[in-house]
């Protein structure tokens, strides 16, 4: 495990964070008052309602927003500038169709401008990601599942142990998005980083979290937790059992009333 | 070359009609033959090749050149700073509502017969393609791919150069590939209101002369100008964008 000293096994805290949004009409608060903390090695994943401020919260772990009050910390660090400090992996690929496949993973290490690129290290995960053979290709030479694949490892190549991804399968067919989800599992257990991921589809939340928060109102407060009652390794037919099936209905119940 | 073959025959097929409408009308002073005007290329090739043709090639070249220079400045000012583009992209269009060609005696008076005068109607005439194509690529970039740049902690000089420049390239080729043929016609243009020599003038001349044969003649030179630059910004193109043939 890629450990931080000092952090008390914390890799990203949230305490009384304030967040408005700024448009013509106004400030319109998002987040009042939020904290929580997710530990060194875990998958938690956020559930909710588009529009809800979930990608907000993702936007300002990034610093790609400021907080009005309260802070942030990352690996028990607290930090203005935050920019460069997580891997972020979002909704879309955005692949740059003008580079390759291995120019677009190695993006960030190109950024920090780190001298001497080790070519064995990353010629490792791309054949780890399923990516050997494709090097040299162009992105629209590759299917969904492997573009979504490259942007993954991006994200990893960032070298921060946090991960956040930002509804990466939604765009998958069901079929490829079963195997991305047992694959995305492995390589977490590989890697062992924190993950933090946002989606809107439940048994997806259930199949590949720790915890899951439940964002239901905007602007909002705490954020509901709901704890995974499953072991892992997972296998899809888990979520078959009894316990999983009640705590899935449950939540949907809980969306179904805001909808 | 498969995807040539229809027009070169049809362009084949247009010469022999203008070749057998030229000869029933007989007049070559107004019409000459193609025939004709091939025979009077051959004649005066050495005057055409090696003293017109250069000083014409020389007037599109530096107003490309200088072109070139000013509109990509000011696409990635006007894309640095939004004053900078709102005052100067509204300008940008309206000036294309001026007649430029109708101007260009004035910019004959104010540098006179020198080869300047040309130089500024062919800058002016290829300015706004390179300048309003150059910057709509670089507002053509991706915006979540700006912000997934800075989540990674780029630089404002990473930013623009590993993503802005790549983005702005697809578009700044299309607008050259409109500027090139313009900026030909444009030295043509500022040769015929005044000059001493270069194709223009010299087809001008032809036809004070009634020289039909002669006035087409240099014309033809120009377009091979315009074709082969052309060809060099395609392959260029072809070359920098080569992941697009995928």
């Amino acid at each position: 495990m890629k450990s931080f000293p000092n952090n008390d096994g914390q890799a990203l805290q949230f305490k009384n964070v304030n967040f408005d949004y700024k448009n013509d009409a106004g400030h319109i608060p998002i987040l009042k008052d939020v904290s929580f903390s997710i530990s060194e090695g875990e998958f938690v994943s956020i559930v909710g309602a588009s529009g809800s401020g979930k990608t907000t919260i993702f936007r300002l772990i990034v610093g790609l927003e400021q907080q009005r009050s309260g802070s942030i910390y990352i690996n028990g660090q607290q930090m203005e500038n935050r920019l460069g400090k997580v891997g972020y992996m979002p909704q879309q690929d955005l692949l740059m169709p003008w580079r390759t496949i291995r120019q677009n993973a190695t993006l960030p290490l190109e950024i920090q401008k780190q001298k001497s690129i080790d070519s064995n290290a990353v010629d490792r995960l791309l054949e780890e990601f399923g990516l050997e053979g494709y090097e040299n290709k162009y992105p629209s030479e590759l299917s969904g599942g492997m573009r979504q694949r490259v942007s993954f490892l991006r994200a990893t190549l960032s070298g921060s142990n946090v991960l956040l991804l930002d509804e990466p399968f939604s765009a998958l067919d069901a079929m490829t998005k079963l195997f991305m989800q047992e694959w995305l599992l492995e390589q977490w257990k590989k890697q062992s980083s924190t993950i933090l991921f946002i989606t809107h589809d439940i048994s997806e939340a259930l199949f590949l979290s720790d915890r899951i928060f439940i964002v239901t109102d905007t602007p909002f407060t705490t954020l509901e937790e709901v704890k995974v009652p499953l072991k892992r390794p997972r296998q899809q037919h888990h979520l078959d059992q009894k316990e999983v099936v009640e705590l899935k209905n449950s939540l949907i119940e809980r969306f179904r009333m805001r909808v | 070359m498969k995807n040539y073959i229809y027009s070169t025959i049809l362009t084949f097929f247009l010469l022999l009609i203008w070749e057998m409408g030229a000869r029933l009308v007989n007049t070559s002073f107004i019409l000459p033959a193609p025939t004709e005007v091939g025979m009077k290329l051959w004649e005066l090739r050495e005057v055409l090749f090696l003293h017109h043709l250069p000083i014409t090639f020389s007037v599109i070249a530096i107003g490309l050149a200088i072109s070139l220079v000013l509109g990509i400045s000011l696409a990635i000012s006007m894309n640095m700073s939004k004053t900078l583009e709102k005052t100067f992209y509204p300008l940008l269009i309206t000036s294309q509502t001026i007649p430029i060609i109708a101007l260009a005696p004035i910019f004959v008076l104010w540098f006179g017969y020198s080869i300047w005068s040309k130089i500024v109607v062919t800058i002016i005439i290829t300015f706004f393609p390179i300048t309003v194509s150059t910057f709509d690529g670089f507002r053509s970039t991706n915006k979540d791919l700006k912000e997934l740049f800075q989540s990674i902690g780029a630089s404002r000089r990473q930013l623009f150069f590993k993503l802005e420049i790549p983005s702005a390239l697809p578009s700044f080729f299309s607008g050259l590939k409109v500027a090139v043929p313009m900026s030909v016609i444009g030295a043509a243009i500022g040769e015929w209101l005044g000059a001493q020599a270069g194709l223009g003038y010299f087809s001008r001349r032809m036809m004070t002369q009634f020289d039909g044969a002669g006035v087409f003649a240099p014309i033809i030179l120009l377009s091979f100008i315009g074709i082969l630059l052309f060809i060099v910004v395609v392959l260029l193109e072809k070359y920098l964008l080569n992941w697009r043939r995928t």
